[in-house]
């Protein structure tokens, strides 16, 4: 047998195995290679990174395991509706490059609690700062620590719990020892991993159903079945002949369509951990300019995503539908063992109906029961929306390293985020509280060895929720970017472009917004006020908890605005550091101070 | 004095800038991606409907764009305010 041959037979585990193996030896030689020796290499990797460097980074620590694995496959179930996650998710870093970006670089500190306190010469103001800090990137966090978990899981055979310690293990080695500067330099490592992951998949898929290379054409092509029909046509006709809505017109109400893709958006530019990743280069023009980066590059896989949904949705339901269960393909029974495809045969003709409604009924914790079946519709199938991406390559039939890939990527993805967040936890601790508020005499190697303990204190927070999920974690994570808006995303805007704005009106908006967001989750998403989870209909204006974001920060701006009418004007010397950071050069490097 | 009047111009011509492409952030995502919607899907370019064109592909490409242009902009307006470094 030759040495092609081989290669060619060998199966999706040991290809698991090789690629992962590789891409994590990559990550930790990066990692001692780039190790941080101050505080400066370590909040902001020393200020000297490039503009493309930079963006890289910031996309691989924007994409995580939800982008890469969950995010095609919520949009292949809810069509038009995905919409909101893609331009909410890409809009923000509009909103960053033209009104943050800039002048923060400028203004040239450590983190976005830093500029909080200063802009308002308040250490109250500082204080809040770190409190919404640290509550949006735990949210966030234990999220995709259970994100990582469930990767390697999935595609190292191993249970959640010990895939939570592994990634612990992992991401607590780079960040502990390189800080920001390790996680730089790992992150751009990650992002060619990650892209060229989903990428792949995405164009072999293309080329079969349409014939065409490019993904983001072949989603609005003619199919390839000789048929001539267009791609998003035969979709449609599909979801609406099984009684789904039309895969173009989407069912949620344009208002609420509205408001998450705005809180999305506001929350996106008001996220800590992508805020810090502008303090790393080192002119205002850079900084513009790496927004720019982040964004094409993050546009790239946003883009890829819509069509790999249409594609996989297509393919799915041409070979489920009405077809024997018996004669189902490979990969039906495998992630039948994970639960991630349940069949319940109501009518026993053998056949699979796929149909609208939910095949089963949900059991006291919420989960799904699946020796439940929900006898009030026909449809006989649950699909888990994460399917999509994980078998969307053995659905289409494609080679053994291509369905490895995929493992690489989507631990490429998780890891990144889940480094970036902890990074911004750690030194929310070690710089905003420590050093800032409660021993400001520490010197520059306690704040390090403080850092480094702080990031070991938070890798453990975030795996004890990783490996303990209590259910309100995976409700509330979506909702990181609603408490980003309400926060800090007015207070920064009005630090910069409204000069006469003073600490009253900014401490009096942070709290109402962030007050008036949390209270509305604890009601409406996780119905602690009431017996039961109050209806949709008592919606205020019709709109969900996760677009409720772009209404407090509607309130954030007016209270703001109004309480800083009745209150008196900062401090000359804090407008003056206003008309300065509206100035772009002499941007000095991030000093302590 | 005259250091104050450059700032001052320099900041007016930003603060046009960055109205005028967040009017065009708004108008491609919010307005033809959202709310009008349904009457752009009675257009169809290829296999596409142009409403749902633009919430799910067209809108980010107009976001990249938007952003290079900014950088564009305001490199030239840092060089003629001399703050180019």
């Amino acid at each position: 047998m030759n040495k092609l041959l081989l290669i060619a037979d060998m199966d999706v585990q040991t290809w698991t195995y090789i690629l992962v193996g590789i891409t994590f030896t990559l990550y930790i030689g990066i990692a001692i290679w780039s190790r941080a020796g101050s505080t400066k290499d370590f909040y902001v990797a020393g200020g000297g990174v490039s503009p493309l460097a930079n963006g890289m980074a910031t996309a691989a620590d924007w994409m995580s395991a939800a982008s890469f694995i969950s995010m095609a496959g919520i949009i292949s179930f809810a069509g038009y509706d995905g919409a909101v996650y893609l331009m909410g998710w890409t809009g923000g870093y509009v909103l960053l490059a033209l009104l943050l970006a800039p002048y923060l670089r400028k203004f040239g500190k450590f983190t976005v609690p830093d500029f909080i306190g200063d802009r308002y010469y308040s250490k109250t103001a500082r204080i809040v700062a770190v409190f919404c800090a640290l509550l949006v990137s735990f949210t966030y966090v234990a999220g995709q620590m259970r994100g990582v978990g469930i990767v390697f899981s999935r595609f190292l055979e191993v249970d959640i719990n010990t895939g939570v310690i592994i990634g612990m293990l992992i991401v607590l080695f780079y960040a502990v020892l390189g800080g920001m500067k390790g996680i730089t330099y790992t992150q751009v490592a990650q992002y060619c991993v990650l892209i060229f992951a989903f990428m792949v998949p995405a164009i072999f898929i293309s080329i079969q159903m349409t014939g065409n290379p490019i993904p983001q054409l072949g989603f609005g092509g003619e199919l390839n079945d000789g048929s001539g029909m267009y791609l998003l046509d035969k979709l449609d006709g599909l979801s609406t002949q099984l009684g789904f809505a039309e895969y173009t017109e989407g069912s949620k109400s344009t208002i609420d369509i509205f408001a998450i893709t705005l809180a999305l958006m506001v929350g996106t530019a008001g996220l800590p951990h992508v805020i810090v990743r502008f303090f790393t280069v080192k002119r205002v023009k850079d900084a513009r300019k790496s927004a720019g980066i982040a964004l094409l590059l993050i546009v790239i896989l946003y883009t890829t995503a819509p069509a790999v949904a249409a594609f996989a949705r297509t393919n799915m339901i041409e070979t489920v539908s009405d077809q024997p269960y018996e004669e189902v393909p490979e990969w039906f029974k495998k992630w039948e063992g994970t639960e991630l495809v349940v069949f319940t045969d109501k009518n026993s003709d053998g056949n699979i109906q796929y149909l609208a409604g939910d095949a089963f009924l949900k059991g006291d914790d919420g989960k799904w029961d699946f020796n439940q079946p929900n006898l009030n519709n026909n449809n006989e199938l649950y699909v888990d929306r994460d399917i999509m991406v994980l078998a969307n390559p053995e659905i289409a039939k494609l080679p053994n390293w291509v369905i490895a890939l995929v493992a690489a990527g989507g631990l490429a993805a998780a890891l990144s985020t889940a480094a970036g967040l902890l990074l911004v936890i750690s030194s929310s601790v070690s710089h905003d509280l420590i050093k800032k508020i409660i021993k400001p005499s520490i010197s520059e190697k306690g704040e390090l060895i403080a850092a480094r303990l702080s990031a070991v204190g938070a890798v453990c927070v975030a795996g004890y929720f990783g490996i303990n999920p209590p259910g309100f974690v995976a409700a509330v994570v979506a909702l990181a970017f609603g408490l980003a808006a309400a926060s800090f995303f007015p207070a920064i805007i009005l630090g910069i472009f409204y000069k006469r704005m003073n600490k009253e009106g900014a401490i009096a908006g942070m709290l109402v917004g962030i007050v008036s967001m949390l209270l509305y989750m604890m009601k409406y998403k996780l119905g602690w006020f009431d017996a039961e989870l109050p209806d949709k209909s008592e919606w205020w204006f019709g709109i969900s908890p996760e677009g409720f974001g772009t209404i407090a920060m509607m309130l954030n701006f007016i209270v703001s605005i109004t309480i800083m009418k009745f209150t008196k004007a900062p401090p000359q010397e804090v407008q003056d550091i206003v008309e300065d950071i509206r100035i772009p050069s002499g941007a000095k490097e991030a000093i302590q101070h | 004095m005259k250091n104050r009047e450059n700032a001052k111009g320099y900041w007016r011509d930003n603060i046009k800038y960055v109205i005028i492409l967040l009017a065009i952030w708004f108008a491609v995502s919010y307005g033809a991606g959202i709310l009008l919607k349904d009457e752009l899907n009675q257009i169809k370019i290829g296999g596409f409907k142009l409403g749902f064109w633009f919430a799910q592909q067209g809108s980010m490409y107009v976001f990249v764009i938007l952003i290079f242009v900014y950088v564009r902009l305001m490199n030239k307006l840092d060089k003629k305010y001399g703050y180019d470094e």
